[in-house]
């Protein structure tokens, strides 16, 4: 207990969110095993693990970074593309179904990567509004690509085309990716474990990443740009470097996502998915990883357990969504939260934080 | 194909063009209105766009009321709408941070979408044109120009040049320059700041009113979701022109609808939204802050 207390406080929030991160995946697995989770969300556990790998890669680069990005699906889409191609076309070469979630994984967290890398280098000379709007001219692009390119693979190799389908496959190959109708997968072989195993390398990477040296940097530049420009902090660099690791990142989580599907296409992936990704950030807190693993996954319950409101149910989360926002943000409101709040603090006593406002 | 058949060809991509850039600029207009006087990315503008046009839908197709007082009727009600929502969902929000109140707007959006779904259902309306159907012919008859084309750039012309008179000229329009340049000083100069952004809300509203019903008019197909695309595409000419100026707006949206109509007809139909962001990207690097935006220098 003395040594937790001694830690730093970055440490313990990390630590924190592994722990709840590790007790809700038993607690899930354990009631999966003897009462059951219901099949509504038994279906849901996989997009949970997505959306939550999602929300803090995006939480990396608005949070840490401090770049509003309104094209995050764009690199889920990447990832889910690439990934479930190449585990499809590897359907009979690698037999083991985790093998080949892994290598798809990492292959679609590499497009991702890539993506990210070549769209960041100009997107980062922009500030505010304006980089915000080009992050979503590259989501609905990647979209436009992803809906006009068609590839297959068979014994002559790989064969791409591009807006009309000119893919002649000979007999026993496999279309990979089929322009509007998008990839059909030969098996779902995501799982909830892998889901679980994901959400905790995403974690275990940012956390690491914002507690080092490059993370600090990286919110020099957020905080003050020029100040640390002129301590010699590279900024280009390290906004480069926030940015491609959350596309690799949401490729992982497209690939994960897009295995755990029967068909998908590049329209799931648009501009709505991008701003229900921002939500969950916002909701979840600004740099907070935790918030983000609980926005995320309470958000894609959320309109699952409002279904006995049937077709009320996305008008309530939209009234959710704002009351929350102006409860969160309202001076007004705030206060009112403040006073009612000083007078139980005032009944037990002076407590912890009426000192230190009055420290100030 | 001979060289007259290309020139008329051109010409004709060039009119419909025109007349689609119309309508962004007028949507256009009210995101970078707002925009210039709060600063905000009022996200839920576009789904005025789509109540607008459902009000004169059902002014005109379920009442049979003339199509006039169905475009009045829509542009009341949206400005009314547009009144509301500043007052109840970013009103308390001046002082927020700009995220919250970007998610905000978002859950407007999605407010406006679902009660539209749930009061007029998702099943698509066809919208019947305000404008009288037929069209006027150039050079004898090779080039016709419909009249909805006519109007819808004659009606955007009039808008800004009523814009462009009651930002420079009135009174009113003298406080909302002011409220954007500095809300602090506007208010020590006797200014009613809230009134000022109430009001730009009403006319950027009231103009998202019209652009509903002109949309409307020659994509006839009206569902709850019929503004979203075109509100990201004149949020995405209210940047291309410079977000906050009202000249940039005209220019972003008439230039979007033509690059959008000649990419679909010259390159692939498919393509053209990648087309059109592609440049917008390409714009927005060599002049970072839109067309005709004005350069902030940064202080040190």
């Amino acid at each position: 207990m003395m040594k937790f207390r001694r830690m730093k406080k970055s440490t313990r929030t990390s630590f924190f969110t592994y722990a709840l991160v590790i007790v809700a995946f038993l607690v899930i697995q354990i009631l999966r095993g003897t009462v059951g989770i219901g099949s509504l969300l038994e279906g849901q556990l996989i997009p949970i693990c997505a959306y939550i790998v999602m929300a803090v890669s995006l939480n990396l680069v608005v949070g840490i970074s401090g770049e509003l990005s309104l094209g995050h699906a764009g690199f889920m889409s990447v990832g889910a593309f690439a990934g479930c191609s190449m585990a499809n076309a590897l359907q009979n070469v690698v037999a083991a179904e985790p093998v080949r979630l892994v290598i798809a994984i990492l292959f679609g967290a590499l497009m991702a990567a890539l993506a990210g890398f070549l769209i960041g280098i100009p997107v980062l000379r922009l500030n505010g509004d304006y980089l915000a709007i080009v992050t979503l001219a590259f989501g609905e692009i990647i979209k436009t690509i992803v809906t006009n390119l068609y590839v297959g693979v068979d014994g002559n190799g790989l064969q791409a085309s591009f807006v009309n389908d000119n893919t002649k496959l000979a007999e026993g190959g496999i279309a990979l990716i089929k322009g509007p109708m998008g990839v059909s997968n030969a098996a779902r072989i995501s799982s909830f474990v892998a889901g679980f195993l994901l959400v905790m390398l995403t974690l275990i990477i940012v956390f690491n990443l914002v507690n080092s040296r490059a993370g600090r940097a990286i919110m020099a530049t957020r905080d003050n740009r020029i100040a640390a420009e002129s301590v010699g902090i590279s900024v280009t660099k390290y906004k480069l470097m926030a940015f491609t690791v959350s596309a690799a990142l949401a490729g992982a989580a497209g690939t994960l996502y897009g295995c755990s599907q029967i068909t998908f296409a590049a329209n799931k992936f648009d501009f709505n998915t991008s701003i229900l990704i921002l939500v969950f950030v916002v909701l979840g807190g600004l740099g907070n990883m935790w918030g983000s693993v609980i926005a995320a996954a309470a958000l894609t319950i959320l309109p699952e357990a409002l279904r006995q409101f049937s077709d009320y149910r996305m008008l309530v989360y939209a009234i959710v969504l704002i009351l929350v926002m102006l409860a969160t943000n309202s001076p007004a409101i705030r206060s009112f939260f403040i006073r009612i709040f000083r007078r139980e603090k005032d009944e037990d006593g002076p407590s912890r934080s009426m000192k230190k406002e009055a420290a100030k | 194909m001979d060289f007259s058949s290309l020139l008329l060809g051109l010409l004709d991509n060039l009119v419909r063009g025109l007349s689609l850039g119309s309508v962004y600029a007028i949507i256009a207009l009210g995101y970078t209105m707002v925009y210039g006087i709060a600063k905000m990315l009022n996200f839920a503008h576009g789904d005025v766009i789509m109540v607008g046009a459902y009000i004169c839908f059902f002014a005109t197709s379920t009442y049979g009321l003339p199509p006039v007082v169905g475009i009045l009727l829509s542009m009341a009600v949206c400005t009314v709408l547009g009144i509301v929502i500043e007052r109840l969902a970013y009103k308390p929000l001046r002082q927020a941070p700009s995220l919250a109140v970007l998610i905000t707007a978002i859950g407007v959006s999605y407010f406006l979408q679902n009660a539209a779904q749930l009061l007029w259902t998702s099943s698509p309306k066809v919208f019947s044109s305000v404008v009288p159907k037929g069209d006027v012919s150039f050079f004898g008859g090779q080039l016709s120009v419909t009249y909805l084309t006519i109007v819808t750039i004659v009606v955007c012309v009039v808008i800004m040049l009523v814009l462009t008179f009651f930002t420079n000229k009135t009174k009113m329009g003298k406080a909302m320059r002011a409220c954007s340049e500095d809300k602090g000083a506007a208010q020590l100069m006797g200014i009613d700041v809230n009134a000022t952004i109430s009001i730009t809300f009403a006319i950027g509203s009231a103009l998202a009113a019209i652009a509903g019903v002109l949309l409307c008019s020659a994509y006839p197909n009206l569902t709850p979701t019929t503004g979203s695309m075109p509100g990201i595409k004149a949020f995405t000419a209210a940047v291309f022109g410079g977000i906050g100026s009202i000249p940039g707006a005209l220019l972003g949206g008439l230039l979007l609808g033509i690059i959008e109509i000649f990419a679909g007809s010259y390159i692939s139909t498919q393509l053209s939204n990648a087309i059109v962001f592609g440049v917008l990207i390409i714009v927005l690097l060599v002049k970072p802050a839109g067309l005709l935006g004005k350069k902030i220098r940064e202080k040190v």
